[in-house]
């Protein structure tokens, strides 16, 4: 059993063409379209199935449509830039695969919904980073600061654990269809974002952001769809999360 | 550089002036839920799978129903919580979709009329059902009529 010289390469990806089917907006119009509205454009490139979709989005903006804006920073799946709707599904394009799409049709890439659109896949995330300011993001607490660091046994340290790995891409909360007919509630993010807090043994100021979520835009507008929860690119549990918060409000017991 | 867009409305934190109403509400959902879950599947049974089925609901039926004050209870119970879950699950909705506060307070209303209304109705034809009318034929009456005449 020897590999001969006629195998094709170990490991070699063939390259195919892959369409994609994006959602595009811009503000100033163009030839034939009105400033502001939206229409699907069509592109094809050349790709490999371990490409990523934001891989794909980069060919068309390089090679065939330097107009085409998205965001994206690390491009690796940490700062949370590239949240966008792909097959009807929020994801990080940074962490989508294109063999995971079934590259035989057009995959599909909008926006994500809920916010305002500033051009073609860039929506206007301040609505959503005023939520987050709201529920405090910050440690609260009282009394001198302490010398040194402020211990917390692993324990202590696991209950929020899951809640940490958030990195604001907005996926979950822009999936959530209450967020979508309800621009006042919070969203899941926010949520999540006091659930790192409340649940900290170091930080003091619980139930100021409890007060907060207890509010009419709060944890309560959360009818426990489970979108959140699929679409966050970090695995986190949204919805236990924000069910956590909840029975912390009625228990009255953190 | 900081890009503010003018047109974005202020966010009303409205259900501060009543508070924990929405706590309560969310609460009372899950309490009212599995409740009439057993009710309204209990009901079920009796009337459709007990006895003769679905054929035996007639007048008489449910005049010897509500001859037992057991039903009477059941059955009030049923309405008022069916009413207060259903009513309550729709004025969420009406938060969801109805933005501008008019129409709000119109449907808010609406829906108010309509609980309290089919409550009222509901348990008035329960506690004042007369079970034997006088000039009613008898092979509709329920069979204890004829002791009462």
């Amino acid at each position: 059993m020897t590999a001969t010289a006629e195998s094709p390469a170990v490991g070699e990806v063939k390259a195919m063409q892959v369409t994609l089917r994006i959602l595009r907006t811009n503000p100033e119009g163009t030839a034939d379209h009105k400033p502001g509205e939206s229409y699907w454009q069509e592109f094809q490139v050349e790709a490999h199935a371990t490409d990523r979709v934001l891989d794909a989005l980069h060919k068309i903006k390089w090679e065939q449509d330097g107009s085409l804006a998205f965001r994206r920073s690390c491009a690796h799946g940490v700062c949370g830039s590239d949240a966008m709707r792909i097959n009807a599904r929020n994801r990080l394009a940074c962490k989508t695969l294109l063999k995971d799409l079934n590259p035989a049709k057009p995959i599909i890439v909008e926006p994500i919904k809920g916010l305002p659109v500033e051009k073609d896949l860039i929506v206007d995330m301040e609505p959503f980073f005023a939520s987050y300011r709201e529920i405090m993001p910050f440690l609260v607490t009282t009394g001198n600061a302490p010398a040194r660091e402020r211990l917390q046994s692993p324990e202590d340290r696991q209950r929020f654990d899951d809640t940490t790995k958030c990195i604001l891409c907005a996926a979950c909360t822009t999936s959530c269809p209450v967020f979508w007919t309800d621009g006042q509630y919070f969203g899941p993010q926010a949520i999540v974002g006091a659930h790192r807090f409340i649940f900290d043994s170091r930080d003091e100021g619980q139930w100021d952001r409890l007060e907060i979520l207890n509010d009419k835009a709060g944890v309560w507008k959360c009818r426990t769809a489970f979108n959140c929860t699929e679409a966050c690119p970090r695995g986190i549990e949204v919805t236990k999360a924000i069910s956590e918060v909840k029975k912390v409000l009625t228990t009255g017991e953190i | 550089m900081t890009a503010q867009s003018p047109t974005r409305p202020p966010r009303v934190p409205s259900g501060r002036t009543r508070h924990n109403a929405e706590k309560w509400s969310w609460v009372f959902m899950r309490v009212t839920g599995p409740v009439l879950l057993v009710l309204i599947l209990t009901h079920l049974f009796i009337n459709l799978m007990t006895g003769d089925g679905i054929s035996q609901i007639d007048f008489a039926f449910v005049a010897g129903k509500w001859a037992s004050p057991l039903w009477q209870v059941w059955d009030l119970v049923m309405l008022v919580l069916a009413l207060l879950h259903g009513g309550n699950g729709m004025r969420l909705l009406v938060n969801d979709y109805a933005q501008r506060p008019w129409l709000r307070k119109v449907l808010h209303g609406a829906l108010g009329v309509a609980v309290i209304g089919i409550i009222v109705l509901g348990s008035l034809v329960i506690f004042t059902f007369d079970a034997c009318p006088v000039d009613a034929d008898p092979s509709l009456l329920p069979s204890f009529c004829e002791d009462v005449r």
